[in-house]
């Protein structure tokens, strides 16, 4: 089984921590004049997004995950499952509603998306960082107002909610930003 | 590919200070009465603490040199000569410390006064850094007070399966089912007591565990303790200091049990300083020692958390190493 001794700890780095797979964020020396030295450590639990800290004897070894990043194609969600393909060797992969988690609220078809696998198995979606919706609700927009600064808020097509500027209208292609949840600027259809 | 930096690291005006505080170094020994002296900085002894790498060199004849890890033992024959108090400016050489308040080499005040305890040492740090404009104040707490403020507990005096349990729920992750109380006294103190106390003044933490004791004498009135001390500024170690084992037999068995403890780490053992142990043997005075990093020091007096503000030039691992150090925070 591979590990990683504490000497190649950096951020970044995939280990498996109580049957969890988790990603360095942190990684900080504990030298003393005297005595032994240690490693703390701030790791993210690639299943559930907490952030732990551990501390662990400078030498030691651990586990590694067997963690891979794809980029896939987001074909269609059936309702169960949400369908993506690696463009490259069409092969395809499901992953269920609390592994896609708030991605999906981004997500109408056709996106590239970055899959993380943990021994094969989808762990986690995330989205292209700019997405371009059409709004399907939002109120009448305040024409020429584009100065005030007020915001509404506006149902996009996948049934995300986002606060637009009052001037824009229902029907509009936005830009979002996904990693913000936030309106970037009008867009025209690609 | 950048191009080398061959320009001094610190501002100028640092190097001015670093010139300015080994004067007052001086001054503060000369006015207080103590020898300076120079010892060698390679020996055909190293130091056998497994938590220390040296570095040691091969000559042509096959033999290995070490490269000091602190002047102690030199220190100690010159004391067991008759010298009186002495202190000493030198390089020390670390492996493997590459942080932002480590080198590999780096430069330590290391003293030693006659018929004189760790309290009274700590006194005369206290008066030194008073005489060097050291901007915060000092309180002095024996380690286990520290403790029983900070984490409710004294692990000097509570069993070894309490203190694991504690490291364990805050986080260690040790392999072993049950560590050894060395190991979990280590951790108590880097990582969980250190980073508890305010960085806003220095604390002078006496009294350590007698596992911790390294070459400090027993504390005669509570033997499960050391008379050993650190000064330290947050997590930062300034200096470390000891009332000192003066037995020679004593001095012998703690240093065969460090390689007894490298054999056990896969580390090589290192030969004894058969020389010092002569010394010991022909009788050390009762004194007390320290030994201050003047570029710790050097940092707190001019406000700044990394290392490099201080030095004129690093060994040049920087430059290699400059995208791992970024993220190193210790």
């Amino acid at each position: 089984m591979a590990s990683y001794s504490t000497n190649q700890f950096k951020p970044g780095l995939k280990l498996m921590l109580d049957g969890d797979p988790c990603s360095i964020v942190e990684n900080e020396m504990v030298k003393p004049g005297k005595g032994q030295a240690f490693n703390r450590v701030k790791l993210r639990n690639l299943r559930s997004g907490r952030v732990v800290e551990r501390t662990f004897k400078s030498g030691d070894s651990v586990e590694a995950a067997d963690i891979v990043e794809v980029e896939m194609q987001f074909l269609y969600n059936d309702g169960e499952a949400w369908h993506f393909m690696n463009p490259e060797s069409f092969e395809q992969i499901q992953a269920g509603n609390s592994i896609v988690g708030d991605a999906g609220q981004w997500l109408k078809g056709q996106e590239m998306c970055s899959v993380m696998l943990w021994d094969g198995q989808p762990i986690g979606v995330t989205p292209p960082n700019f997405v371009i919706l059409k709004i399907t609700q939002t109120d009448p927009g305040i024409r020429g107002d584009t100065a005030t600064g007020g915001t509404k808020p506006a149902t996009m097509e996948t049934g995300a909610v986002v606060k637009v500027p009052l001037f824009i209208e229902e029907g509009s292609l936005l830009k979002i930003d996904t990693r913000t949840g936030e309106y970037v600027s009008r867009a025209k259809e690609e | 590919m950048n191009p080398l930096r061959w320009r001094p690291l610190a501002p100028w005006a640092h190097l001015r200070r670093r010139a300015r505080l080994l004067a007052e170094i001086r001054a503060h020994f000369a006015r207080t009465g103590a020898l300076e002296v120079e010892t060698p900085l390679l020996s055909l002894a190293g130091s056998t603490d497994p938590a220390l790498a040296s570095f040691t060199l091969r000559a042509a004849d096959g033999r290995h040199w070490w490269l000091q890890t602190s002047p102690e033992f030199a220190m100690k024959r010159l004391l067991a000569a008759g010298s009186g108090d002495i202190f000493q400016i030198c390089h020390a050489f670390r492996q493997e410390e590459q942080s932002r308040r480590h080198q590999s080499e780096f430069t330590l005040l290391e003293w030693y006064r006659v018929d004189l305890d760790h309290h009274g040492l700590m006194d005369d740090i206290a008066a030194l850094l008073s005489a060097v404009g050291f901007p915060l104040a000092v309180e002095r707490q024996t380690w286990s007070a520290l403790c029983l403020q900070h984490l409710g507990f004294d692990p000097a005096v509570a069993d070894t399966a309490s203190v694991a349990e504690f490291a364990r729920g805050q986080g260690a992750r040790f392999p072993e089912s049950l560590p050894d109380r060395t190991l979990l006294l280590d951790w108590v103190y880097g990582c969980a007591l250190l980073p508890r106390l305010p960085v806003d003044r220095a604390f002078f933490i006496h009294d350590f565990p007698r596992e911790q004791a390294a070459y400090a004498r027993a504390n005669p009135s509570a033997p499960w303790l050391a008379e050993r001390f650190e000064l330290v500024v947050g997590e930062t170690e300034l200096a470390n200091g000891f009332h000192e084992v003066t037995d020679a037999g004593e001095q012998r068995a703690r240093q065969l049990a460090e390689n007894a403890r490298r054999r056990v780490a896969g580390l090589p053992e290192v030969p004894l300083d058969e020389h010092f142990l002569a010394a010991l043997d022909a009788g050390l005075p009762s004194c007390a020692g320290v030994a201050l990093g003047v570029e710790r020091l050097l940092m707190v007096l001019l406000g700044v958390d990394d290392i490099h503000q201080v030095i004129a030039f690093d060994d040049g691992a920087f430059e290699d190493g400059a995208s791992d150090r970024a993220g190193s925070h210790d």
